[in-house]
């Protein structure tokens, strides 16, 4: 399988990665290139392999649901890019011209 | 021999003794940082001011005859993916270049719980991405064997420190061989423990199915009473596992009788250094002349796990870094952009390229109509992996090839083609796929003066005795109390 352009394009999208459109086709012949790498796995032969997702048999790990203190409002936000009053300062989610009409 | 040059167990030793203190063992690390740093470039960050009040804290502790703890006065490098309270802690990324974490790593309170004197942060490649630090956004890690070279990856800085006598000791993660490989470049012992033996909580996560901490140090006795400190349960990794933490340093010294070593033919393919074989063979020899019995195993699925690792990890990064968004914390773009645009610049200011490849790969592999076909056949191939091994040790106590397929390699010489340079994890990338735990021990050196390593790994939470085997050919040879001459 081989990725064009357009489909490079499309997963930047999707993982939310803005790239220069000159950088597009260097993506595209590098992600070519491992992805050829990758594509020895179908030479080997998987049917009735179960999938192995985790390295441990571990299911469904339980802990008693104690109360503790939460991180101080001041510590959570300390790292926040900006902050509003007690809250995550955050770019408009929508345009406030749709809000209107909607 | 210098304070620096010494190993942990013997600083422990010589505190006890009172012929030296915390507070001098962290100036004389302290001097050897602003020595030899400028050339090996190993820290990427260290606070003098608080490691001294550390130390001096530690030495009046003794003073009053408290009781103190199995790394006390012991300063240890800690890499830059593991949250320190307070601590700027970057994963080398220009992302998280302002992070200050508001708590600790598990490993980390629990060095600080053993007196130990965290000493600075280790540079890395980006995310623990790369096997060279040559992906760290800001500077390359240089080996201290050889200064044009890289020290490998991607805990390069931690090994380094180590190898450079910058830190007698340093904790590093292993996702694809992130800790022995660099090990095995430096000349020193790197422990990737079995997956869930030490808690991940506070570890910046890459791929949370195969990250695992881990401690590097000059030989296996310091190897053992690192293990014996960061080892155990916490309820707050729920992958961490509840079995008992074995006393490692109590029956290091214990030899395996009757021990069976597992050679898988795999492990000695097409690309292995001539020098590189010629050490491994003769560290197998050396076993043979103690009574071991070499076995010729194989790992079929072995010659595929790097190609199913390049689907896993990825695919598991793709979605540990969706969290890097640009509005809790981490790098915000100056640009003024609506929600998801905002998203988008934030994250391509603040990714390397090389993250970039990985999460455009993860999310490709991830997709709807292309998951089936690679991350599903990736996990396939990853229980194949497993049994692999399952079997292997079904005939054999330990298995033992080379760490990586060539010593220290010049910086630039991989830099523009990811796939060479993915090429260095092949012998250790199987070991996090089936969650075993694999150590990397000197063996030797070639005619340039780089460092050979030695991998050995075992069944899964078998540490005791995959220490026990390593030591047996330590106390055999003294690799390991060579020191690199740095500047």
């Amino acid at each position: 399988m081989s990725l064009s352009v357009d489909q490079v394009r499309k997963v930047a999208k999707l993982a939310r990665l803005e790239l220069a459109e000159a950088d597009l086709p260097v993506m595209a012949e590098q992600l070519n290139r491992i992805l050829g790498y990758i594509d020895q796995l179908q030479q080997v032969n998987t049917d009735g392999v179960e999938p192995l997702a985790h390295p441990l048999p571990v299911q469904n790990v339980f802990r008693p649901d104690d109360p503790a203190p939460s991180l101080p409002v001041d510590e959570a936000l300390r790292n926040a890019p900006t902050r509003t009053g007690d809250y995550f300062g955050v770019p408009a989610v929508f345009d406030p011209a749709d809000e209107m009409t909607a | 021999m210098s304070l620096i040059e010494k190993t942990a167990a013997e600083l422990v030793a010589l505190q006890a003794a009172g012929k030296t203190s915390a507070a001098e063992i962290a100036d004389a690390f302290l001097a050897a940082i602003r020595d030899r740093d400028p050339a090996v470039k190993a820290f990427q960050h260290v606070d003098e001011a608080a490691v001294r009040q550390r130390a001096q804290a530690v030495d009046a502790k003794r003073a009053k005859g408290e009781p103190l703890g199995p790394l006390a006065g012991v300063p240890v490098a800690v890499k830059d993916v593991l949250c320190t309270k307070g601590v700027p802690t970057t994963c080398s990324s220009k992302i998280l270049a302002n992070f200050v974490p508001p708590y600790d790593a598990d490993v980390v309170a629990r060095l600080l719980a053993a007196d130990a004197v965290p000493i600075g942060k280790t540079n890395m490649d980006e995310f623990a991405m790369g096997s060279s630090t040559e992906n760290s956004a800001y500077f390359t890690t240089r080996n201290p064997w050889d200064t044009t070279r890289i020290p490998g990856g991607s805990s390069g800085g931690s090994a380094a420190a180590v190898a450079a006598c910058e830190a007698p000791v340093s904790l590093g993660t292993d996702t694809g061989g992130s800790i022995r490989q660099p090990a095995s470049l430096c000349g020193i012992v790197g422990l990737k423990p079995t997956y869930g033996r030490v808690s991940r909580y506070g570890l910046i996560a890459f791929a949370s199915s195969l990250d695992q901490v881990g401690p590097f140090t000059h030989d296996l006795t310091d190897c053992a009473l690192m293990m014996e400190v960061i080892a155990g349960h916490d309820p707050k990794d729920s992958t961490s596992v509840d079995n008992p933490v074995p006393a490692y340093s109590r029956t290091l010294n214990d030899p395996v009788n009757g021990l069976r070593i597992g050679v898988p033919k795999e492990f000695f393919a097409e690309g292995l250094d001539a020098e590189v074989e010629a050490a491994v063979r003769a560290a197998l020899k050396e076993y043979e002349s103690q009574g071991a019995k070499l076995v010729d195993v194989s790992l079929p699925h072995s010659p595929y796990a790097l190609a199913a690792y390049y689907i896993v990890a990825p695919a598991e990064a793709s979605s540990n870094l969706a969290r890097y968004d640009g509005m809790h914390y981490g790098h915000r773009t100056k640009e003024k952009a609506d929600l998801v645009a905002t998203y988008a610049k934030s994250r391509s200011e603040g990714f390397g390229p090389e993250v970039r490849r990985r999460i455009m790969i993860g999310t490709y592999v991830l997709s709807s109509g292309y998951k089936d076909a690679y991350y599903l056949k990736a996990l396939k191939i990853r229980r194949l992996v497993k049994k692999d091994y399952d079997d292997a040790f079904a005939k054999c106590d330990v298995i033992i090839g080379p760490t990586s397929p060539v010593p220290a390699f010049k910086a630039g010489d991989k830099t523009d083609d990811p796939l060479a340079m993915y090429l260095n994890d092949i012998y250790t990338v199987s070991g996090n796929l089936a969650g075993i735990p694999g150590v990397s021990i000197p063996c030797g050196f070639t005619k340039g003066n780089l460092p050979i390593g030695l991998q050995l790994l075992s069944p899964a939470f078998d540490e005791e005795r995959l220490l026990r085997i390593g030591r047996m050919y330590e106390r055999a040879t003294d690799w390991h109390t060579r020191r690199a001459k740095v500047g």
